[in-house]
């Protein structure tokens, strides 16, 4: 058990830091367009957008240890993110890294690492959710096209998106459901895409319906072969990791949550001076230690060269759980004030929003149930359900 | 960056577990429950032999010199096996001694407490049942020869069989570790049955005990002694505890597989396949609390103390409900005297308020982060 870092790895996290200290001053605001654009330029410049894809597609050929550190040491500084393309840098780029052919690499990957262009996914559909593979978007071969028919919903940030990543089925009679169902990337501006923007428990209209209606996709836009859809998509979601980046955001969040309750008056004292308010915190900052050390003992893992399975699920129910209590206990600490929005509440309104936000992280990408049946069938071995 | 054990450590846990497997299984383990001792005199200087209660005791006293995180190793292995032995007390009085020893009292302790040839034990609650300095009343008089004490010490793990004691005390108020000998004239331990009958605790009686100046242990300030003794006691109860949260849930799920009901093996419903992957969870989280707080002892890190409590705390919370759930998913079966299932329960009872309960350590952790 060691923690320290090698010499180089050290070099590589100062070299970080001096960067932030460069680029990232205190007081920066980092909302202005002018300084993100600026940002964006210079990241890319050091190669750090993309940092864990090939030098060859334009990404860092980041180690794996490095890219922790970055992470790591850019959530410590609040920065911004590596990156805007969030979905095309999550796993649309990975997937056709994987999977692409070389036409494809060239054609997608430069937009992507620059940010010129947003991605959505355009997986879920009203009757196919947590069971994705009973997908019945069907998409038919006709010449050099797949004509695309049926709807997809949940669909996050598709009216701001020109491009999706869609899986289609493109044989009903394949005897296994996972099998027959096909990747195919899709311009959002091909005639025959209506997006209905759909409002949420927040107020906000971040997803939205997608509705297909015979919109034809070049052939040459089908991501791995006819059939192999599944594979494709679903490897390249195995590539979210060890949770070690979440955790410094939820570390930030409970910081600010204790600042709350040192604050605020509950029943003649302060919050922080309640024992049940106290324990609540420090069990959170528990859960949190464990997420950072299971992930750490993850990422041993892979540094050993073992590859990462479904011991992912372990820090996503964490995860779920924390963003669900950390809300709660932010409102209820508050009392009747908690029932107040907007500016006026305390920290302007943000724990309101926290707590309306959560289902972002705990049913998006698979809920807690889902989960748990992975840990109990593919660590613990139980038979399927 | 390794947050992972070493080969030597692979080989100890392989070592241990195949040993008491072999020695000391479920078996051995109620039949030693049942005797008069609890313990199997042999067994303990065999593994003794094997260097066990020396582990982390330096060379130069007879010891292996390993670390904490080893220790975690060995006790993780113990717990699995619920093996009935003096270890974790004489490991524990032996740790104490080194930590906060001087170079005298440590030559004249450790090689015994090493051999297996004294047994020994940490004499930490009284009255109050609160495991730290603030819990401490018993008052080490000052007369013309020394020191007399006079009181009571409570729930002494392997009371009768020890040896040996790391007694907490004060002298002018002041708390220390002093090491009162079994055969001091006025000490008695009284037998007091246990809820987990594969430990044994006792009273400790203290009728005008004599000790000398030298049995104050003088290596550190008694205060700072006595909180490093709680931190090293409540990582060491983690470890047993893991190591049996393990050995429990592996005994539930290999019987949600074979147990058939509805026509399928009853692993296949959520209402028993869920509370299995929670559980699963929160011990590899407990683990993950243990084994960086074990790592933070041996590194003599600011925040060990803390980080020790979260992992108490984490791991109280999960053996607790394993050890309901446990019997609870096993049906009619769980709650016989004859299934092993009760044995770990009642293990959970045992380790519960060992060096501190969720809520001290909850509350201990608040506080040393500034709360
Ligand atoms: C904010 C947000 C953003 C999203 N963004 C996207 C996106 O960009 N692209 C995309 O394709 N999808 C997106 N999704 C969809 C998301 O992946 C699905 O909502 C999710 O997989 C659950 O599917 P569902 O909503 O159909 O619920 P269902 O699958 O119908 O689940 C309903 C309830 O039943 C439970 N359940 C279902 N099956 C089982 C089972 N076998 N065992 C036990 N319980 C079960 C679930 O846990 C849940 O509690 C998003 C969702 C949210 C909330």
């Amino acid at each position: 058990m060691d923690f320290h870092l090698t010499p180089e790895e050290e070099a590589f996290r100062a070299e970080v830091r001096a960067f932030l200290d460069a680029n990232l001053p205190p007081g920066t605001n980092t909302a202005s367009f002018g300084f993100l654009s600026e940002w964006n330029r210079k990241l890319r410049e050091k190669r750090w957008i993309g940092f864990s894809w090939p030098k060859e597609v334009g990404g860092g050929g980041g180690s794996l240890m490095q890219q922790v550190i970055l992470k790591e040491e850019m959530a410590k500084r609040k920065a911004p993110p590596l990156g805007t393309c969030f979905m095309g840098l999550a796993w649309v780029g990975p997937a056709i890294v994987q999977y692409g052919t070389d036409e494809q690499k060239r054609r997608f990957i430069p937009d992507i690492l620059d940010g010129r262009v947003q991605w959505c996914t355009g997986y879920s559909e009203p009757g196919a959710g947590s069971d994705l593979a009973a997908l019945q978007c069907r998409g038919v071969r006709d010449g050099s096209h797949y004509v695309v028919n049926g709807q997809k919903i949940w669909t996050s940030i598709a009216m701001w998106s020109q491009w999706m990543i869609l899986l289609v089925r493109t044989d009903p009679n394949a005897k296994v459901k996972h099998d027959g169902i096909t990747c195919l990337l899709v311009e959002m501006s091909t005639p025959g895409i209506t997006v209905r923007p759909l409002k949420n428990m927040s107020g906000g209209t971040m997803f939205s319906e997608v509705f297909f209606d015979d919109v034809r996709v070049p052939v040459e836009n089908r991501l791995g072969v006819e059939g192999d859809g599944w594979r494709v998509t679903i490897s390249a979601l195995a590539n979210e990791r060890s949770g070690i980046a979440e955790v410094e955001g939820l570390r930030r969040n409970l910081d600010a949550l204790r600042d709350l309750a040192r604050r605020t008056e509950r029943r003649g004292r302060k919050a922080l001076e309640d024992p049940t308010i106290r324990r609540r915190i420090v069990r959170a900052e528990a859960r949190i230690e464990a997420m950072r050390l299971n992930g750490m003992r993850f990422l041993t893992r892979q540094l050993r060269g073992e590859p990462l399975g479904s011991e992912t699920s372990i820090n996503k129910l964490h995860r779920a759980t924390l963003e669900v209590d950390l809300g709660e206990l932010a409102i209820e600490l508050q009392g009747s004030a908690g029932l107040v929005t907007g500016r006026d509440a305390a920290d302007g309104g943000r724990w309101q929003r926290f707590a309306l936000n959560w289902p972002e992280v705990v049913i998006g990408g698979g809920t807690p149930n889902i989960q748990k049946n992975i840990i109990a069938e593919r660590i613990l071995g139980l038979p399927h359900d | 960056m390794n947050f992972g054990f070493t080969e030597e450590q692979e080989l100890l846990r392989d070592g241990v577990r195949k040993f008491l497997a072999e020695r000391c299984p479920m078996s051995e383990v109620r039949r030693l429950s049942e005797t008069a001792e609890g313990f199997s005199r042999d067994l303990w200087l065999e593994t003794a032999r094997l260097g066990w209660p020396g582990l982390a005791v330096a060379e130069e006293y007879g010891g292996a010199g390993q670390g904490f995180v080893d220790l975690v190793v060995l006790l993780e292995e113990t717990g699995r096996a619920l093996h009935p032995s003096p270890l974790l007390s004489t490991t524990l009085a032996g740790v104490a001694i080194s930590d906060s020893g001087s170079e005298a009292q440590r030559a004249r302790w450790l090689p015994g407490l090493a051999s297996g040839e004294t047994i020994g034990t940490v004499a930490l609650l009284e009255a109050s049942d609160f495991p730290g300095a603030d819990g401490v009343r018993l008052e080490a008089r000052r007369d013309a020869d020394g020191l007399v004490l006079d009181g009571e010490k409570r729930f002494v793990a392997d009371g009768a069989a020890a040896d040996l004691f790391v007694v907490a005390c004060r002298i002018e108020g002041s708390p220390v570790l002093a090491i009162v000998d079994r055969g001091a004239t006025g000490l008695e331990t009284v037998d007091v049955p246990c809820i987990d009958s594969t430990k044994r605790l006792a009273t400790l009686r203290l009728g005008g005990v004599r000790i000398s100046r030298d049995a104050v242990l003088s290596g550190r300030p008694g205060d700072e002694a006595l909180e490093r003794l709680v931190d090293r006691g409540a990582a060491a109860v983690s470890a047993e505890m893991l190591g049996a949260a393990d050995a429990a849930l592996a005994l539930t799920v290999a019987y949600a597989k074979e147990r058939i009901q509805f026509g399928s093996p009853i692993g296949r419903f959520q209402g028993v396949k869920h509370p299995l992957a929670e559980l699963y969870v929160d011990v590899e989280s407990s683990k993950s609390l243990l084994h960086d707080a074990a790592w933070a002892l041996d590194q003599g890190a600011a925040d060990a103390s803390k980080a020790v409590s979260l992992a108490k705390a984490y791991a109280t919370e999960t053996f607790s409900r394993l050890g309901i759930d446990v019997v609870q998913l096993h049906g009619g079966i769980g709650y016989t005297w004859e299934y092993d299932a009760q044995l770990y329960l009642k293990r959970a009872k045992w380790a519960r308020p060992a060096f501190g309960d969720a809520d001290h350590h909850y509350d201990r952790a608040a506080a040393l982060g500034g709360m």
